[in-house]
């Protein structure tokens, strides 16, 4: 099957055809050869785009999302593989379950779905999960993590560091000391306290990042953190990072442009974790990008069926849609500030989040011979981000409503078309 | 104002509820008690989380205004239950009600079923009587009826509360009687302080529109025309607040010795229920300073003046 892809802007820069024989990128410049052809005229092309962090729900939570209904959501929003979190009921801390959502993820065929592994069963915090059997599986997972939770008891952690080690896998902490945020629901602040809802304060997730990154060092094993959410984070990270640790992480698009003044009106849709924090937060996550602190951009898709948002802030489940507004998201918030450049794009959605995951095949953006997972996007549209746009199960997207530059066109995974006109292919 | 869900009032708004609450306290004295402004009207207690006061408070303020009241309680978890808040909020609009008088266990309850109801059922008002740690405000209003009739008697219409010196001590960070106080006593003209353990101060209570101190005796050596006594919540110490009962009371009680200290016309509040003999002493409770008991009166007055210009009231807007 031969695709040819007229003019593309290639990582927004030289204008070019991209030749994709048998689900690999055969040439890059004037194609003369014939097939399938996509007018790709004023398109940026990027590489697939690679989410490291999101929820699927399946098994357990499918009134919220499946694996099929979240590899849409993944398609639409130009990705062309996810990780997909281990907090579904039963958890997937065990091959049968990881097995389960990397067969449904083949079935539904839309993107690359890779199972992260729970590092404790069930969640719990109590004893490792069976980390190895999960990594030789037929699922292959290298990312473990009790995301949701945090592995707080530090000798866990440390001996889930050291046992990852040897087959190159990492764990991907959920920095949030416990018994710092008993309750929590918001950032800790004045509005916090003038709003009567418990505070979830800064130092809960940096503490723990500082004391895993010398964990990290010690056991000279791979650390990833999630969601980081705060200036101080950010500084803990950067420390970590001058002295050598294997530390990597992740900043959300929400926490690159919402703050916590959105909870004024108790509107339940913004009730994440971490929550929302202050505008110098999010500018410092901001420049922690620019500068490579934070290696990537992932969205911790969290989708909620409506039930569970249409209550009382402190009863309503945490989490919000991402993966269809992540690269809106964040053309609007660094590439358009000029924080990083489009091609920067490349590395921070796609070849940074693949490379900390161990997937193959997108160490150089859009190179030949690479598999086939390109990105075709219009960055010149600007429009209203609409629940049109959301192609998942759930609609708890904060950024309905809001103007955001950029829309994905066209989309091809292993050289098979997923998205076309901006459209999930079916 | 459509709905009642914060203390924080206009002044204006503020007096004239203080007003029309003491119009509703003269029929107290009266034998037979009843007015018939609100005959026909039906009115929901909907009360998620316990309470025996303010629900009698509210029922007993909306008979005497021939009010039909309802009383329905529920459990604060929704999802736990299986129906949504909005479910059962919409539910009980959908019966033809015309107030809703709110108590939840989570902050921002009132606001939200408020904002839903707004959508779907425009003349349902809404009024809070408690949202987590957010806000109480018709306590506020029935500690300023009762403090503005101590202070100045028959002289109370009209006016506001400038210049009152007011400290609030005991558990803050928990308390919706806090905040709503911290919103409407200042808007009224009062100079509000609040003391308490540093453990349970809310986060960025110094921006707020009062003093803020740790240091209780300090606080009582300066002159004060009213001290409100929070309740403490011995649950609470899973948390860490304080070290011990005996520590609280050393620092934050309302003992004899204190009370003694204090100027003989200096009004003593709480809103309650007490804890005798933890934040506040059985003497410093029943003395003749003591408001404890006319708060309770006055919340009736009060809250039939709420029910009456929201249910009753023309609409401004």
């Amino acid at each position: 099957m031969t695709t040819i892809i007229r003019g593309a802007k290639i990582l927004g820069g030289e204008t070019a055809d991209l030749l994709v024989e048998d689900g690999v990128i055969a040439e890059i410049g004037r194609v003369s050869a014939e097939g399938d052809e996509i007018d790709a005229a004023g398109l940026v092309a990027l590489p697939g785009l690679v989410d490291l962090h999101v929820h699927f729900r399946e098994p357990g939570g499918e009134q919220a999302e499946t694996v099929a209904t979240g590899s849409r959501a993944a398609a639409q929003g130009g990705f062309t593989a996810v990780f997909a979190m281990a907090n579904t009921s039963p958890v997937a801390d065990s091959v049968a379950v990881v097995e389960l959502v990397h067969d449904l993820g083949r079935r539904a065929g839309l993107v690359d779905v890779r199972p992260i592994g729970a590092v404790t069963v069930g969640l719990h915090g109590e004893r490792l999960a069976e980390l190895g059997l999960m990594a030789r599986s037929r699922a292959n997972v290298r990312v473990f993590s009790d995301d949701g939770k945090c592995v707080h008891d530090p000798l866990l952690m440390r001996r889930a560091l050291e046992y990852v080690r040897p087959f190159g896998g990492v764990v991907a902490q959920h920095a949030q000391e416990p018994r710092l945020t008993e309750n929590a629901v918001m950032h800790e602040s004045e509005l916090s306290g003038r709003l009567g809802l418990p505070g979830w304060p800064s130092v809960a997730e940096e503490s723990i990042i500082a004391r895993d990154a010398l964990l990290a060092e010690q056991t000279d094993s791979r650390v990833h953190v999630c969601h980081v959410s705060t200036a101080g984070s950010v500084d803990i990270v950067r420390w970590a990072k001058a002295r050598g640790i294997s530390i990597t992480a992740e900043v959300t698009p929400h926490h690159l442009m919402l703050t916590e003044e959105l909870l004024a009106g108790y509107d339940p849709l913004y009730k994440v974790n971490p929550p929302l924090r202050r505008d110098e937060d999010v500018f410092a996550l901001r420049e922690a990008v620019a500068d490579g602190t934070i290696d990537i951009v992932a969205t911790d898709h969290a989708p909620h069926a409506d039930e569970m948002k249409r209550t009382s802030f402190e009863d309503a489940a945490f989490g919000m849609v991402g993966l269809e507004s992540a690269l809106p998201v964040v053309l609007k918030t660094l590439v358009e500030p000029g924080h990083i450049e489009i091609a920067d794009v490349a590395r921070v959605l796609s070849s940074a989040p693949a490379a900390i995951g161990g997937l193959t095949g997108y160490r150089e953006p859009l190179a030949v011979g690479a598999p086939a997972n390109i990105t075709l996007v219009d960055t010149a549209d600007s429009s209203v981000f609409t629940t049109e746009r959301l192609a998942g199960r759930s609609l708890n997207s904060p950024f309905l409503g809001i103007e955001l530059p950029g829309r994905v066109q066209h989309v091809l995974h292993n050289g098979y078309r997923t998205v076309a006109e901006g459209k999930v292919v079916e | 104002m459509k709905h009642l869900l914060t203390g924080a009032l206009r002044r204006e708004d503020a007096i004239s509820l203080l007003d029309a609450a003491e119009d509703m306290h003269e029929v107290q004295d009266r034998q037979l008690k009843k007015l018939p402004a609100l005959r026909g009207r039906t009115v929901v207690n909907a009360f998620f989380e316990n309470s025996t006061r303010t629900r009698s408070s509210f029922e007993i303020a909306g008979k005497w205004l021939s009010a039909d009241v309802i009383n329905v309680s529920g459990s604060a978890s929704s999802v736990k239950k299986g129906e949504s808040l909005r479910d059962t909020v919409l539910t009980l609009a959908a019966m033809g009600i015309d107030g809703i008088v709110m108590r939840h266990g989570d902050s921002g309850a009132a606001q939200l079923a408020a904002d839903w109801l707004d959508v779907s059922f425009p003349s349902v008002r809404v009024i809070n009587a408690g949202d987590g740690a957010h806000e109480h405000p018709t306590q506020a209003l029935l500690d300023a009826f009762a403090l503005r009739r101590r202070l100045f008697g028959a002289q109370s219409r009209g006016r506001g509360l400038d210049g009152v010196r007011i400290a609030i001590a005991g558990d803050i960070a928990h308390s919706r009687v806090a905040r709503s106080n911290a919103l409407l006593l200042p808007a009224l003209g009062a100079e509000v302080t609040f003391v308490g353990p540093p453990t349970l101060l809310p986060p960025g209570a110094d921006t707020w529109n009062t003093t803020v101190t740790t240091d209780f005796d300090a606080v009582l050596q300066q002159p004060l025309d009213a001290l409100m006594m929070l309740r403490v919540q011995l649950e609470r110490q899973r948390g860490a607040f304080v070290p011990s009962v005996g520590e609280y009371i050393v620092g934050w009680s309302l003992t004899d010795e204190r009370r003694a200290k204090l100027d003989d016309d200096t009004v003593i509040m709480h809103p309650g229920p007490m804890n005798r003999g933890l934040e506040i002493s059985s003497r410093a409770a029943e003395g003749l300073q003591s408001a404890v008991l006319e708060q309770v009166t006055s919340g009736v007055s009060l809250r039939m003046a709420v029910l009456y210009s929201l249910i009753a009231g023309e609409e401004p807007q």
